[in-house]
């Protein structure tokens, strides 16, 4: 690997991450739409707050400048959904601990399988890159 | 005057703090893990390192989505454990390096580096980690620390030549210090993992065990690897490794590798850790 000879144009910087399957890489574009999911996760680093959300998760939620549709997923649990709405998931995680959720576990409700299915693929050596690095490419 | 005598990287995974918190680093499931990091723990107590730079990336902790800085340098006295969700970790306050981390921030402006200069913060598992993982459980933490946290959420995150780049300012500002201080450069984060969306769990043992060979040898091919690399072949979250290289790049253009360690798999990560010195 040698030193690139021409910046890196933005455009096909970006373009790049959409061939990449089941992945939505944080790009600007995401964290500008998800900046009030993110920053409502934020708040729940706070004891306070984490009381105050679990006594009333709609009435919480109801204090953010967040979509009907970003409430519903956020109630629902469905990150993947979080993730199309911009969040991510560094913030989430703020939401699943409060909900007293393990990271594996939470990330586990994103794939095709139960949290036991997930555990036994990480220890047998994980998901395998094999056919999962591009769309287009198929590799 | 002051030097840079070594370099450790290390994953940072949560779930091994947990372990150490609630003592199951011996255990069937994370006593391989540590015993990867024995080596280590013997040999930092012989070196006795009194400041290390700390490079880490903060995960939504002190920083929020409102101010997103590439490199920031935390210049403060003290560090708190950061609440993360579930109370912050049981571990010693971090004491800083004020009179270096603010020596080191000048420097690189200087060297055209703009830096995020950070006075008061608390620090999550990317930095309190390692500190465990280094020097098990003190009641003090054996030295001072410069966190230098740097942005792999937000995409663009910086480049891996770059990252190499400020790894060598770094080295110039730390031997123009006057004071004699043995000092340490820890990279921190990776190896493959994928904590997002339907392809979560990818963890690629060849990729990674290539980077730790690139890591070690006296070419410098690594810096260039491009994000999209890291992002098809080690995960979303993998790229954490761009910041192993501001370490090496503080190393010099040879080192010598003193311990390496790869298990597979710590909840949803590989775990990598590498401990390299310069050699003339």
């Amino acid at each position: 690997m040698t030193a690139p000879t021409e910046k890196q144009n933005i455009h096909e910087y970006l373009a790049e991450f959409d061939d990449i399957p089941g992945t939505r890489v944080f790009t600007a574009a995401r964290a500008r739409k998800g900046y009030w999911i993110n920053q409502f996760a934020m708040s729940l680093m706070k004891a306070e707050n984490r009381e105050r959300f679990k006594a009333d998760e709609k009435a919480y939620l109801d204090e953010w400048k967040l979509s009907d549709e970003a409430k519903e997923a956020l109630l629902a649990r469905d990150y993947n959904r979080l993730l199309d709405l911009g969040g991510n998931v560094y913030y989430l995680a703020k939401l699943f601990s409060t909900d007293g959720l393990s990271f594996a576990e939470a990330v586990s409700s994103m794939t095709e399988y139960s949290f036991a299915e997930y555990r036994e693929m990480m220890n047998k050596g994980g998901r395998s890159p094999i056919g999962n690095r591009s769309i287009k490419g198929g590799y | 005057m002051a030097r840079i005598t070594a370099g450790v990287a290390s994953s940072h995974v949560p779930l091994l703090g947990v372990a150490v918190d609630q003592g199951k680093t011996q255990d069937d499931y994370f006593g391989p893990i540590f015993a990867g990091y024995e080596w280590t723990r013997e040999w930092e107590r012989q070196q006795k390192p009194d400041v290390v730079i700390l490079v880490y990336n903060d995960h939504a902790s002190a920083f929020d989505a409102n101010i997103i800085p590439t490199f920031a340098i935390g210049c403060g006295e003290h560090y708190k454990s950061a609440d993360e969700g579930w109370g912050p970790r049981p571990v010693p306050d971090v004491e800083g390096h004020a009179d270096l981390a603010w020596h080191i921030a000048q420097s690189l402006i200087l060297d055209d580096f703009d830096m995020t200069i950070i006075n008061e913060m608390d620090v999550d598992h990317g930095l309190t980690v390692p500190l465990s993982m280094m020097f098990g459980k003190p009641e003090k933490w054996p030295c001072k620390v410069v966190p230098l946290a740097v942005n792999v959420v937000t995409y663009p995150v910086p480049s891996g030549n770059r990252c190499w780049a400020l790894g060598e300012a770094i080295a110039r500002a730390v031997e123009s210090f006057p004071e004699d201080l043995n000092v340490q450069i820890w990279g921190t984060g990776g190896m493959s993992h994928q904590l997002q969306g339907p392809r979560a769990g990818l963890l690629n043992r060849e990729w990674d065990n290539k980077f730790l060979d690139m890591l070690e040898s006296d070419d410098d091919a690594v810096r260039y690897i491009p994000h999209i690399e890291y992002l098809r072949e080690t995960g979303s979250e993998g790229i954490e490794m761009v910041m192993w290289l501001i370490m090496r790049g503080a190393l010099g253009k040879k080192v010598r590798r003193l311990h390496r360690h790869y298990h597979i798999p710590c909840s949803n990560t590989a775990i990598g850790h590498i401990v390299l010195e310069p050699a003339a």
